[in-house]
């Protein structure tokens, strides 16, 4: 009987030519990884006094927006740029601000897609010509039960929604942040799946509030913290605020962010602050502002509630966290 | 100066400083703002990671005279044990003042008796209601009977035998603590992990030297 063999290397076994070209640089990464890991006995946390980032220029014809002054102590330069989450570059706080060196912000194009009528790649620029520059004093109250009060520049989101023209199909707006492994040593470790993705519902995107910020007291964003192109939505955990953003997506189903496909019964869509619903490991009821030694209590909607909580009339808060 | 006098004048003040050292430049850079933006996060960090690094080094004592034949390690274990309960003691203590105390409401003031009923309430709360709170909770208070009794006067008390069967704790201890460290991570666990290999070599070093203890005799008993 003549048993039909198949050949010994099927055409999708052969290494794709990059992925083979790509073999050193993998090596090099694990070489990395490696002496990485080794060295974490010596060392736990990177510990350094809060050097803040350099200074940027300064931006042009800023405004005073509708919710420059809250009343809140602003934060400094230094513990806004030196004390931040931004898992691309690293695990650790100033991770951020001390391996950012290399990341190109200019020039920066972010691709529009999906649901709407004028898709395509636009030149940041391009993005905010015409709008008006404004100040905005925010509060940001990180998930892991610590704030900063932040002098963002930037305009509000829906005048960029609103060129691109959503169509009727759109429900939701997906952000993707740059990946470039390159330039952003933490894309290496492949903690969450990169590229870092966020999402919100159509209301929330084109709320008044909701900021695309392209600055920090009045100078262009630091690449510690998001530049050129980041989210600010004052009234959710700062793990909503996508940084250094190369796409914006309209779409028709609910986007799986990041964050909650890593621990989806920890960090959920919506990631409203509410001092009332806890992380499962700790507790949302007070928080650590920056500078402080007292707690405070955390407020509902990170005390934006006046302004949004009509956007979930109806919704159990606790089951949508 | 016979081995004995430098061991105990020179070596072991040395150890003693060298042990100190890390809380010492914790509050000192705390004080000089040397630390982050959010300093008693660091100071709470770097106390446990402290504990679990005394800990590992105390397991070691063992090891090293049955494998190395340093026999003069176990001069150490006492002073590496007791620094794991003091960095315990610290990480406790920062973590009841900074986390748990600041986020009392105060209605009569931070001096009222008040203060103290709703500190211990919160703590207790929180131990009994997070599990890695509970867990590294466990880990401390396996080290409290052990640092009271690490006096020469309680050995005697005890006798060695149970002395020595108490101080077992240690290895519940070191487990515990490496799970409370991971489980409070939020994404990367490599550097729990680390610890976790540590300690789980050490404990596996134990097991196997209990296992080959017991199937020693059974083998003379064959051959006789």
């Amino acid at each position: 009987m003549l048993i039909k063999r198949s050949s010994d290397i099927r055409a999708s076994e052969i290494t794709d030519k990059s992925h083979y070209l790509n073999r050193r640089q993998f090596l090099n990464a694990v070489a990395m990884a490696t002496a990485a890991t080794a060295a974490g006995p010596l060392s736990s946390e990177t510990l350094a006094a809060s050097n803040g980032a350099a200074h940027g220029k300064k931006l042009a014809n800023v405004a005073k927006g509708a919710f420059s002054g809250s009343g809140d102590k602003i934060n400094s330069w230094n513990d806004i740029t030196s004390y931040n989450n931004f898992y691309e570059f690293g695990i650790d706080k100033n991770d951020a601000v001390t391996n950012s060196g290399k990341f190109v912000t200019s020039p920066w194009k972010v691709s529009i897609e999906g649901e709407c009528e004028k898709p395509g790649v636009m030149d940041l620029e391009d993005m905010f010509k015409g709008e008006t520059l404004e100040e905005r004093v925010y509060r940001h109250r990180c998930v892991e039960g610590w704030s900063l009060v932040i002098p963002w520049v930037g305009f509000p989101l829906v005048n960029l929604i609103k060129k691109v023209q959503p169509t009727s199909k759109a429900k939701f707006v997906e952000f993707t942040s740059a990946a470039d492994a390159k330039t952003m040593p933490g894309v290496r470790n492949p903690i969450l799946r990169w590229p870092y993705r966020e999402g919100l519902r159509m209301d929330e995107a084109m709320h008044p509030l909701t900021l695309m910020v392209v600055g920090l007291y009045g100078e262009v964003l630091p690449a510690s913290d998001g530049a050129p192109l980041r989210l600010a939505v004052p009234w959710k955990y700062g793990f909503k605020h996508a940084k250094s953003i190369v796409k914006i997506r309209f779409v028709e189903q609910q986007p799986l962010n990041s964050w909650q496909q890593y621990a989806p019964n920890e960090y959920g869509f919506y990631a409203n602050v509410n001092p009332a619903v806890d992380h499962p490991r700790w507790s949302q009821a007070t928080e650590r502002r920056i500078g402080e030694f007292l707690r405070r209590k955390t407020l509902m909607f990170n005390g934006y509630g006046d302004q949004v909580q009509s956007l979930y009339a109806g919704m159990d808060l606790r089951r949508n966290y | 100066m016979t081995r004995n006098q430098q061991i105990r004048w020179l070596v072991k003040p040395a150890v003693f400083l060298a042990s100190v050292a890390p809380s010492a430049w914790l509050v000192w850079a705390a004080l000089h703002g040397q630390l982050s933006a959010n300093p008693l996060a660091d100071v709470t960090n770097e106390t446990g990671v402290w504990t679990l690094r005394f800990l590992s080094l105390t397991l070691c004592v063992t090891p090293v005279r049955r494998l190395a034949g340093w026999n003069d390690a176990i001069r150490f274990r006492r002073m590496l044990g007791l620094f794991a309960f003091y960095y315990g003691s610290l990480h406790l203590l920062t973590y009841v003042v900074a986390d748990r105390l600041a986020g009392l409401e105060f209605q009569n003031g931070i001096v009222a008796w008040t203060t103290a009923r709703d500190l211990v309430a919160t703590v207790a709360s929180d131990v009994v209601k997070r599990p890695f709170i509970t867990i590294g909770f466990i880990a401390w208070s396996c080290l409290l009977p052990l640092a009271i009794t690490s006096t020469a006067a309680m050995i005697r008390r005890l006798g060695g035998r149970r002395w020595q069967a108490l101080h077992r704790l240690t290895y519940v201890a070191a487990s515990t603590g490496v799970l409370h460290y991971w489980w409070l991570v939020k994404a990367d666990v490599r550097r729990p992990m680390v610890y976790a290999v540590i300690v789980g070599c050490l404990l596996a070093f134990r097991v196997w030297r209990w296992a080959r203890a017991a199937s020693v005799p059974t083998m003379r008993r064959a051959a006789a």
